[in-house]
């Protein structure tokens, strides 16, 4: 049985990542999954600098799901590249590193620096509803997609992947426009803007008033979105919205979807991560399937 | 890094014990084994639509080490699918989550309020056995009482209550200079306004004051930085002002915590 999956040219022994954000950088969660079985660990996003993020509450659940204003808090590349990285290369997985920033800069410093480091993809974030400047700025406009990521490719080392938000009118322009500018790869969707108010306080459920929708009732809308994407472009597509089982990821796979990403689910269960590569392999078994990348975009 | 367990736990027994705050003991194989007081547990619904689980403080720990006992208030629908429960019904539980009070063998004063009461009683319960000698506790309620009688086995227990309808009339910091308490540490759990006038107390007094921080939580376990308090000092995980309430603390020292 064939489970490995190749997203420009880097081999993953499993479809199998993390969502950026949900996972930190695996340590948290290395008490509870193993992390040699991921396909991937997606780290959380890192800035040039520290960044505070947003003021709390930052979550809220809502139904099926929740809601997150985090707002991009995390320790900056240069601490992140002295702890966060020497863990990761413990492991036999491959290494995704989300970046994020308030200009194209920003990102770029970020690229350059991990230049030399043990990354096997980077993943940009230009999709976060939860920062004012940067993030989805960049991401719900095609042509502010396409030239960040061709100013990435310009001095990324490892293969980029263009992280795209939901958030927009016609998810196939956005995903042609980083095929366009270069990008090796995309992954969608990021979360979906949302907002909740608590009626017994009358106020605002999150201190940033909105944030980002994820968990399991948002995966239609991410199935339809990977669907669309996927046939809209040539560069492979990461799929996640929502996935909290091995049946789950199989859906997103048939979309169209290359690999998945976990994000979610891992607040649910910090374990889901390696029951659903057990689950895909017990699929692949019951479906009789040799070879994962039979099932990529199978339903048409 | 505090050993975590994941365990579908059974409902030993449950009981209301007050207008909506109820007792409940759970049989755990491990989590009990290593709890200490101060630390909590994420309760997970068994209903799909609620993700996210509840964060809930051991209130006591059985002497065999076998099972736990968390005293929760009902404040929507995960906490009434719980209190709903009978023996033998099974809860999927993470923990313990946190650092817990660090006990000292000093004067103990401990001071909480509503539902920040329950880790009091396993916090006293350590602290006697510790052998501190004088340990006293304070503890305020908007109007009904919860956990009092039970507190008392450990330690002499003075009330305030907001309608004055027991002890004395007004909040905790109230009851503490009328009766004219006095410690070397304070060991505190309660809503936010409370913490704050604790923090300030003890700063005023020159002695030790350990709170206990609550806030909106998703992993519980610290990775996705939802649950952050503002520090005074930069924090050695973050890099920036922020620490995790839920492995960091939830129990801080109140100086190190930025109120502003």
């Amino acid at each position: 049985m064939n489970t490995k999956v190749n997203i420009a040219g880097v081999e993953l022994k499993n479809p199998v990542m993390t969502a950026s954000g949900t996972f930190g950088s695996g340590m948290e969660f290395s008490e509870f999954t193993d992390l040699n079985k991921l396909g991937a660990v997606v780290t959380k996003g890192v800035a040039n600098v520290p960044w505070e993020g947003n003021p709390t509450p930052r979550i809220a659940e809502t139904y099926g799901g929740m809601l997150n204003a985090i707002g991009l808090q995390n320790p900056g590349i240069e601490l992140f590249v002295k702890r966060d990285l020497p863990f990761l290369e413990k492991y036999d997985t491959k290494v995704v590193v989300n970046v994020c920033g308030h200009s194209e800069n920003d990102y770029i410093e970020v690229v350059e620096r991990l230049a030399d480091e043990k990354v096997d993809l980077l993943e940009i974030n230009i999709s976060c509803p939860n920062v004012k400047e940067g993030g989805i700025a960049f991401g719900q406009n095609e042509k502010s997609v396409e030239s960040i990521t061709a100013a990435i490719k310009k001095v990324a080392k490892q293969p980029v992947i263009m992280k795209l938000s939901p958030n927009v009118t016609d998810i196939t322009v956005m995903a042609k426009a980083a095929e366009a500018g270069g990008a090796d790869a995309i992954s969608l969707i990021n979360t979906l803007t949302g907002m909740k108010i608590d009626v017994e306080r009358q106020r605002f459920a999150l201190a940033n008033k909105t944030g980002g929708m994820s968990g399991p009732a948002v995966k239609p809308v991410a199935v339809r979105m990977v669907y669309q994407a996927s046939n809209a472009v040539k560069i492979p597509v990461i799929g996640m919205g929502g996935i909290s089982c091995a049946e789950d990821a199989i859906e997103f796979i048939l979309a169209g979807a290359t690999a998945v990403s976990v994000g979610t689910a891992n607040f649910i269960n910090p374990s889901v991560t390696s029951d659903i590569v057990d689950g895909i392999e017990d699929y692949m078994e019951r479906h009789n399937v040799e070879d994962i990348n039979s099932l990529i975009g199978l339903v048409k | 890094m505090i050993e975590k367990y994941q365990e579908v736990c059974s409902i030993i027994r449950q009981e209301e014990i007050g207008t909506d705050i109820y007792s409940m003991w759970l049989s755990t194989e491990n989590i009990a084994k290593v709890a200490v007081p101060g630390q909590f547990v994420s309760v997970y619904s068994n209903d799909g639509s609620r993700i996210l689980p509840r964060p809930i403080s051991i209130c006591e720990v059985k002497d065999d080490k076998t099972a736990i006992k968390i005293v929760y208030r009902v404040v929507g629908k995960g906490t009434d699918e719980f209190c709903k429960l009978k023996s033998g019904a099974k809860l999927r539980i993470l923990g313990p989550i946190g650092n817990g009070y660090t006990l000292r063998k000093e004067k103990a004063l401990l001071v909480a309020g509503g539902i920040g009461v329950p880790p009091m009683v396993e916090l006293a319960k350590q602290l006697k056995a510790l052998g501190v000698e004088d340990i006293a506790a304070v503890v305020g309620y908007r109007d009904e009482l919860f956990l009092k009688e039970t507190l008392e086995k450990y330690c002499k227990v003075y009330v305030a209550t907001e309608d004055g309808s027991c002890g004395t009339k007004g909040n905790v910091i109230d009851a503490i200079k009328q009766e004219g308490l006095e410690c070397k540490v304070i060991y505190s759990c309660g809503p936010m306004p409370m913490l704050k006038a604790i923090s300030a107390y003890a700063e005023e007094k020159g002695i030790e004051a350990q709170i206990s921080l609550e806030e909106r939580m998703a992993c519980g376990i610290g990775a996705c930085l939802g649950c952050i308090t503002k520090t005074k000092k930069k924090d050695s995980h973050s890099n920036v002002n922020n620490a995790r309430i839920c492995v960091d603390g939830p129990v801080f020292d109140s100086k190190e915590v930025d109120f502003s």
